[in-house]
């Protein structure tokens, strides 16, 4: 049987957008509005950030929206039943990111088993590394019919980019740069060469780029060597300063992949 | 290559101390790991290398240290107290071994930028001083709120010609200044980071205890010739992070002849919400890089430890330590802020030496254990107190 992020790519393999949101912010019950409002716009999937203290691989926006999060009272436990509550309004794919001491802490397998009953569809934990993931993880995910994508770096030696792709499953996460998130120098995407090389090497399964994509210009070029891309803080950035979410999240999606028509 | 340090213990090839330690980071930090995971035990067990830093702990740093008959404090105790005088070394406590020795695996590495996290600041002064030594550029992560309260700290640091980076995220303290420098690292990454304990991911709990290893051999030598024998009784040290510890305790782990006892900071009680008993009140999870015990709330957020010694209000603690603690191969226990004071200025007194609050603690152990006249116990006297003088005044009376 297909995931959904595994038919997603069937259907439509280029110029996927994943848009990333915190959960629990700006406010506690916020992603009852935004989950729906995602959903009726132009992206393709659904990413929530599970809150946590001491995001190491996050930038200031990240960092700054999960501490307002965590002051609104948001846990992951009100994170999954609030997915819950909007799961069948939502036909996208939806992928859960978070770090790994809020999922033991949670229970290992409760939260897998949460996660597929709540109908999360996928998850990026970035600080699991790939042997404890073959030890205790992958036969949950397994289990629980989702899907599991690591992070793939500029640095990532080729080898270990193909044993990480080759147990991701939807899809793999390059990362754009060696920085955290939201990082506000121009992004370069010097990754062309080697997306090449692994490709050659035998990567299959699709790639979309994340870290530091902003604007339209960015997304073009990642959708150039990629199948798609990831935004994180820019979208944050556009919640926070939003006085009319209705209005300004299906503008910020359209001026991301609008542009891209234009040009 | 693998070079057991004692075979009292054991660590695997995955820095695994059992269930604890790992190397839980973003694949981002995965290559500068991975290159230092393949080399240390290379470099640090090379000849040349180990020369070049015995030679430096012995001329620069003062090493051996002394160990110090405390003939009062036995009297009064009613056991042979020796005291391990790491607060005689350059700089002021034990931090100097390990920011030596990494400062030096650094250049063998190539690499000519440092960064370090500083929670008291002992560890910044002693990664600063050592980079001036050895010509190697170096900044610091400190939060904001320790920058306030270590202000004298902070002053030597940039006197050492050291760059200051405040850690104005979380709490601004530890904590936060280990997040920002992991952070840095993750954007800079021909730098090389200086953990100032034995926590983070592996290989740094066993790279800094092998560095404070050298406590513990030297315990040995100077007991044989001071008492005839190697082992001690008891071998007492505080424990935030647990390097001080880890390095007094390393030669004997799996000794049963020798008993070892950490003491955390209990801050002002263990339920109370202002605590720094990590073993005590926390739980395993994953802090930093390792798998170990840390003080979280039921969501698995890290909370805030508490303790009058900046040095000790660490949430986490080494896996080495949560591993002991497990296998009863060590036991552990804890001192409040006032038994802490009260040892300290009760050392003041009867042997003329100002202890670092930190060290403080594990002189506050000697109230809660039963000895017989004739046992050898060892206290680590990790650091000494000028830079705790503030807050002695504020208490003494």
């Amino acid at each position: 049987m297909k995931t959904k992020l595994q038919h997603l790519f069937l259907n439509k393999p280029d110029q996927n957008l994943s848009v990333f949101i915190t959960a629990g912010f700006p406010k506690k019950e916020s992603l009852l509005e935004i989950i729906p409002l995602l959903e009726n716009s132009d992206c393709d999937i659904i990413e929530i950030g599970i809150p946590f203290s001491d995001p190491l691989a996050d930038g200031p926006i990240i960092q700054q929206s999960s501490n307002i999060a965590l002051d609104n009272g948001m846990t992951l436990f009100l994170l999954l039943k609030q997915i819950k509550e909007v799961r069948s309004l939502i036909s996208k794919p939806i992928v859960l990111m978070g770090y790994l001491n809020s999922i033991l802490k949670f229970g290992l397998e409760d939260f897998y088993q949460t996660c597929c009953e709540s109908g999360v569809d996928g998850l990026i934990i970035p600080d699991l590394p790939l042997l404890e993931y073959k030890k205790d993880h992958e036969v949950l995910i397994k289990k629980y019919q989702l899907d599991f994508i690591f992070l793939i770096s500029p640095s990532t030696y080729h080898n270990r980019a193909l044993d990480l792709a080759n147990h991701s499953s939807g899809f793999v996460y390059m990362v754009s740069s060696n920085s955290t998130t939201g990082n506000t120098i121009e992004t370069k995407l010097d990754l062309s060469e080697k997306i090449k090389d692994l490709k050659s090497l035998g990567l299959k399964i699709p790639l979309l780029i994340g870290f530091g994509i902003k604007n339209a210009k960015h997304y073009n070029k990642a959708c150039s060597i990629s199948n798609g891309a990831i935004i994180g803080s820019a979208f944050i950035q556009v919640v926070e300063n939003s006085n009319n979410l209705k209005k300004d999240i299906p503008q910020f999606i359209n001026s991301i992949k609008n542009k891209k028509i234009a040009s | 290559m693998q070079t057991q340090l004692n075979k009292g213990y054991n660590i695997t090839e995955n820095g695994y101390y059992g269930d604890f330690g790992g190397a839980y980071i973003p694949e981002l930090l995965y290559k500068n790991l991975k290159e230092l995971t393949d080399n240390y035990l290379k470099i640090t067990e090379d000849e040349d290398f180990k020369k070049q830093l015995n030679l430096l702990l012995h001329d620069y740093v003062g090493r051996p240290t002394p160990l110090y008959f405390a003939k009062n404090l036995s009297k009064k105790y009613n056991a042979k107290i020796y005291l391990k005088r790491e607060d005689l070394n350059h700089t002021g406590s034990h931090k100097i071994n390990n920011a030596l020795g990494q400062a030096l695996l650094a250049k063998k590495l190539g690499k000519q930028k440092i960064i370090a996290e500083t929670g008291a600041g002992q560890h910044g002064v002693a990664t600063a001083t050592a980079c001036a030594l050895l010509g190697l550029d170096c900044t610091i992560f400190m939060g904001e709120v320790d920058i306030e309260r270590q202000a004298p700290n902070v002053s030597r640091i940039k006197m050492l010609g050291a760059k200051i980076i405040p850690a104005c995220s979380g709490t601004k303290t530890l904590k936060d200044a280990t997040n920002e420098a992991i952070r840095y690292w993750i954007n800079n990454t021909d730098s090389y980071y200086i953990i100032g304990s034995v926590v983070g991911p592996h290989p740094y709990p066993d790279l800094v205890t092998r560095f404070q290893s050298i406590i513990s051999k030297e315990i040995k030598k100077q007991l044989y010739e001071l008492e005839g024998k190697e082992n001690p009784d008891y071998i007492l040290a505080c424990i935030g992070g647990g390097s001080n510890a880890a390095g007094a305790f390393c030669d004997f782990i799996g000794n049963s002849k020798v008993k070892l006892i950490g003491i955390e900071a209990e801050g002002k009680g263990k339920h109370t919400q202002h605590t720094a008993s990590t073993l005590q009140v926390g739980s395993v999870g994953i802090i930093h890089g390792s798998k170990t015990f840390l003080m979280q709330n039921d969501d698995g957020q890290i909370t805030e430890p508490y303790s009058i010694s900046a040095g000790l209000d660490y949430p986490g603690i080494g896996p080495l330590h949560a591993y002991l603690n497990e296998t009863e191969l060590a036991s552990y226990l804890s001192a409040t802020d006032e038994e802490a004071l009260k040892a300290a200025f009760e050392l003041m007194k009867l042997e003329g030496i100002i202890p670092a609050l930190e060290s403080a603690h594990a002189f506050a152990a000697l109230n809660k254990i039963k000895f017989k006249p004739e046992e050898i116990v060892i206290i680590n006297l990790s650091g000494r107190g000028d830079k705790d003088l503030d807050t002695y005044l504020k208490y003494y009376n």
